[in-house]
Formats: structure tokens, sequence, C-alpha cells
């Protein structure tokens, strides 16, 4: 296969009859929203969907590609012939050529999910453009065939759906099932190996909503798949299921569940002289006592941040214990939770600890780095000056113990007045 | 100044509040589970179940009606950040 031969194509590629790529490709690019790196770029799928009675335009490109995207479509379609666009997710790298389009093609409707609004709004400031929001089973017809919208929020935005083509069974699935992976051969079954670049884009992307990933394959594992169609990178032709399989198997825990039934804490510590580790020591004593709860001890000095990020997202509860230098927790706590965007953590339940000489600001820096990362923190951390007392010691027993009752559900009932809570 | 009383069911706390107080007020404090996204009506990450007493919540903002339409929150839905208890007795959880 000549590539550079292919690259120079400007025309449009048909998938099934009747449904063209008109995308383009972006092979310079090297990291995408900056926290992604694409070695050999990555592609802006778009599609023309021609029915009887109209033709769908579904995704656009990135606003710099636009004359490609419109020099395929023209290949394809007349502008006043598209009664319909789909925007499946509204990031710009779909939606940049959407003003254009629309102004191409006025008479068009433009179809995105409710929740698509008020980004549409945020992207087009002083744009007013008329929309019609989708649902879960909505449809438009295009005459001689249908397209039907899934609502699938959160792959990877709160926008994403993906569009269903029946009579051809081609999923326009958005991001979902997509890779940053630019081969003009453009198909799985031409392409090179984008094995890694299928699963690397999953785990920064998909892997923080995989519960919601895993209520989307309820709505696709159904469908009779033929064609995958994604926003970005190969088109999946070739077994389709096959990547509906990989999207459940890496939805599923990484780690297998010891604990059963009982819930689980992990303490996290750093001690330069054994005072921070004797206050985990107790914490996790006190927790222990509690019964029903499987806690981990680990000091993060001996660990590495990945594997930390793995234990994370399975456990139920975590209380992160720093010493207070110079006015701050230690960097690797930090480090550690300023890595957990890839996981879903929201929820879970939050606790710090810490010893300090002169200030102690570490233990309530971090329970507000917990609550910004959407834990819930229910139970004031413990500080102790220098080397704890037995009494200090106490109080961590004490807080594990309680961290123990909220993980179990069996935590005592109180009532306070608001003024004590200031 | 008018009470009233707002139980988060999760954590088993009830806090006795002003007439006024939004549950963003209280909900962080005792460390129900609740969480924030951009605690201004938005992005709709707080979105509350109200157990009981939801007549007692001042009724909701166009801005908070709209998020909630176009995130298709059940009934007794409220969005944290805005919901304020005007009095009586409110019981919440996280949705």
């Amino acid at each position: 296969m000549n590539m550079v031969k292919a690259t120079a194509a400007e025309g449009a590629i048909e998938l099934v009859p009747d449904v063209h790529w008109v995308g383009a490709l972006d092979p310079g690019l090297r990291s995408f929203d900056i926290i992604l790196k694409t070695a050999n770029g990555t592609t802006y799928n778009s599609y023309v969907v021609r029915g009887s009675a109209g033709v769908a335009v579904i995704d656009t490109v990135k606003e710099s590609f636009s004359d490609t995207f419109f020099r395929r479509l023209e290949s394809v379609a007349d502008y006043g012939e598209i009664t319909t666009i789909v925007l499946n997710h509204l990031e710009p790298d779909h939606s940049g050529a959407l003003p254009e389009l629309l102004r191409r093609a006025p008479q068009a409707k433009l179809y995105i999910s409710s929740r698509g609004g008020p980004m549409l709004k945020g992207l087009l400031h002083g744009e007013q453009l008329a929309y019609q929001p989708t649902r879960t089973g909505m449809e438009v017809d295009l005459g001689d065939r249908k397209l039907r919208f899934l609502q699938t929020p959160f792959l990877h935005w709160p926008d994403t759906q993906c569009t269903w083509l029946e009579d051809a069974g081609v999923l326009f699935s958005g991001d979902a099932f997509g890779c940053h992976f630019c081969d003009p051969r453009l198909f799985n079954d031409n392409v090179g190996d984008f094995r890694f670049s299928f699963d690397y884009y999953y785990a920064h992307l998909m892997r923080p909503f995989r519960s919601r990933v895993l209520d989307a394959l309820e709505l696709i594992e159904p469908l009779p798949l033929k064609v995958i169609a994604p926003a970005h990178g190969p088109i999946l032709r070739d077994a389709p299921d096959r990547y509906v399989a990989r999207y459940r198997e890496l939805s599923a825990s990484r780690l297998k569940n010891e604990a059963a039934e009982e819930k689980t804490l992990i303490i996290f510590y750093l001690s330069a002289y054994g005072s921070t580790r004797a206050m985990a020591e107790s914490l996790a004593a006190g927790a222990e006592d509690a019964t029903g709860v499987r806690v981990s001890l680990y000091d993060i000095e001996g660990g590495e941040v990945s594997p930390f990020v793995d234990l994370i997202e399975e456990a139920d509860g975590l209380a992160f214990g720093s010493p207070t230098i110079n006015g701050d927790a230690v960097k690797p706590v930090w480090d550690l939770l300023s890595s957990l965007a890839a996981v879903d953590i929201k929820g879970k339940l939050g606790a710090a600890f810490g010893s300090y000489g002169w200030s102690g600001e570490a233990v309530p820096m971090v329970e507000d780095r917990l609550r910004g990362l959407k834990l819930r923190v229910p139970v004031k951390g413990v500080r102790a000056r220098l080397v704890p007392t037995p009494e200090e010691l106490a109080q961590c027993r004490e807080l594990g113990r309680e961290l123990a009752l909220h993980l179990t559900g069996r935590q005592e009932s109180t009532e306070i007045d608001m003024a004590a809570l200031a | 100044m008018p009470k009233a009383k707002v139980t988060f069911e999760d954590v088993g706390v009830t806090v006795t509040v002003p007439a006024g107080t939004r549950l963003i007020e209280v909900s962080e404090k005792v460390g129900a589970g609740i969480t924030y996204g951009c605690r201004e009506g938005e992005c709709c990450t707080c979105l509350t179940k109200v157990v009981s007493g939801h007549e007692h919540l001042a009724s909701p903002s166009v801005l908070e009606d709209q998020v909630l339409k176009d995130n298709f929150a059940p009934r007794h839905h409220r969005l944290a950040c805005q919901a304020q208890v005007l009095g009586g007795e409110v019981v919440v959880k996280p949705a």
C-alpha cells in the first residue's frame, strides 16, 4: 500500500453503500488535549449518510482542517441536500467546522444531546444556533433509512452520544472506540498495529468513567454491529464486536477483590522520623478493631504512583498521612493526589493525618484536596506535634474506628447546630 | 431567626441551620457524600435526592430548573449548590 499516495487522496471514502468518510488526517500531531501523546498523529472522522429523502453529516473536524473536510464532503453531497447534522460530541476537534457547515447548509437541522446545549453555547459565543436535543431511541428519518440516537454520557464528556444506522449496521460512536492513530488506510483490517493506541486512549479518556462505559455497553452490545465508525482513528469494520468486548474487559476491575464482602481502607503515609508512621499504624489498628474492613498500609516512599492509582481505584476508603514540611504536605503525597484524574474516585471515603513541627498545614490541605477530588471527608483528621503522645495515637485509633464505621454504614447518628461547624 | 433541620442521610448527621441556608454550606462540613464540581449550578455534579421535605426547599431558579431538565433529573432531585432550606425538616442523600 502506498501510504503517500493514499494520503494525497482528497475524496470521500465509502464505508458501506451510501455512507462515506469525509474526515481529515492529522499525522503531525504529537499531543492531544495536553494529556495524551499521539506518536503518529490522529484523524478527525466525519461521515456522510445518504438516504432517499435527505443527507446527514455526522460530526465535523477540527477547524484548521475544514478545507479538506469540505472538499471531501462536496465530492459526495451538495450542501442543499443536507437535511441533518449530528454532533455526537461537541469538543472543538469535532465541532470546529460546524459554524461554516451551517452557513453553507442553513436548512439542515442540528441534533445534539440535551447535555450538549450548554457546551454549544460555550463553544460558539455570540452565535445562537438552533438545535434539537436528542434522547435514546429518538430517530431521524432520511427516507429509506433512519438514524437512531443512543445517549452515552461521559464517554468521555457529559454530552457524548452514539448514532445508529440500523439498515447498514453502522454505529457512529463519537469518541468511544476511537483512538489517536493516523493511517490513511483507514480501516482496521488495513492499517498498522493500533492496539496500543486503542488501549491507551481508553485508559486516559474512558477509564475515569468506567461505570458510564458499562452503562453504554448495555445499549451497544445488543446491536447487530457491522461497522463501528468512531470519531478518531481506524474505522472498525473487521470484527467490531471484538472492540466492544475489549471495552468490557478494560472496564472490569483491574485487581481481584480478595476482601470479598469486606470494605477496604488503604492508608498511605510518608514519615521522616517515624511519627506519621506510628499514627498510620494506630489508625490501621482502630479500623481493624471495628471489624468489617480490610485495611492495607503503604509507605508512599517505597512505591510508585501507577500501581497506587490502581489500588486507589478499587478501594472504598483512603487515608493519607503526611508530615508538614515548610508549611506544606510533602511532594510524593501531592504527586499521588495529582495522578487520580484517570480513575473514578468520586464519593469514596477520605481522611488525612500527620505529624508536624510548628504549624501543621498538611492535614487540612490534604483534606481540602480530597474534597476537591469529590471524596467525602466526614471525620476530621488528626495532627500530632512532632512525636505523637499516647493520647494522639488514641485519636488516630478513634479516627480509624470512625472511618470503619462510615465504610460499613454503622456510623452513629448525630445532631448538631450549624454554628458548631464553623 | 427561623431555623430548619437538614439530615444528610448517608452520614447520619442532622444539622440545625438558619432558614435560607444552601445545602452546599453544610454538606461538606459534615462529610456528606454529595460532591461538587462548578458550585455555580451549571454542571449538575451535586445532584441530590430529597428523600423528604422537598416542600421546605425554595423553588428552583430558572437556571437550576433548566440544568435539572437537561440532565434528566428525576422528581424531587435538586442541585445542592443551589437549593435553599426555608424551614421544617429536610432529608437528603447523594443522587
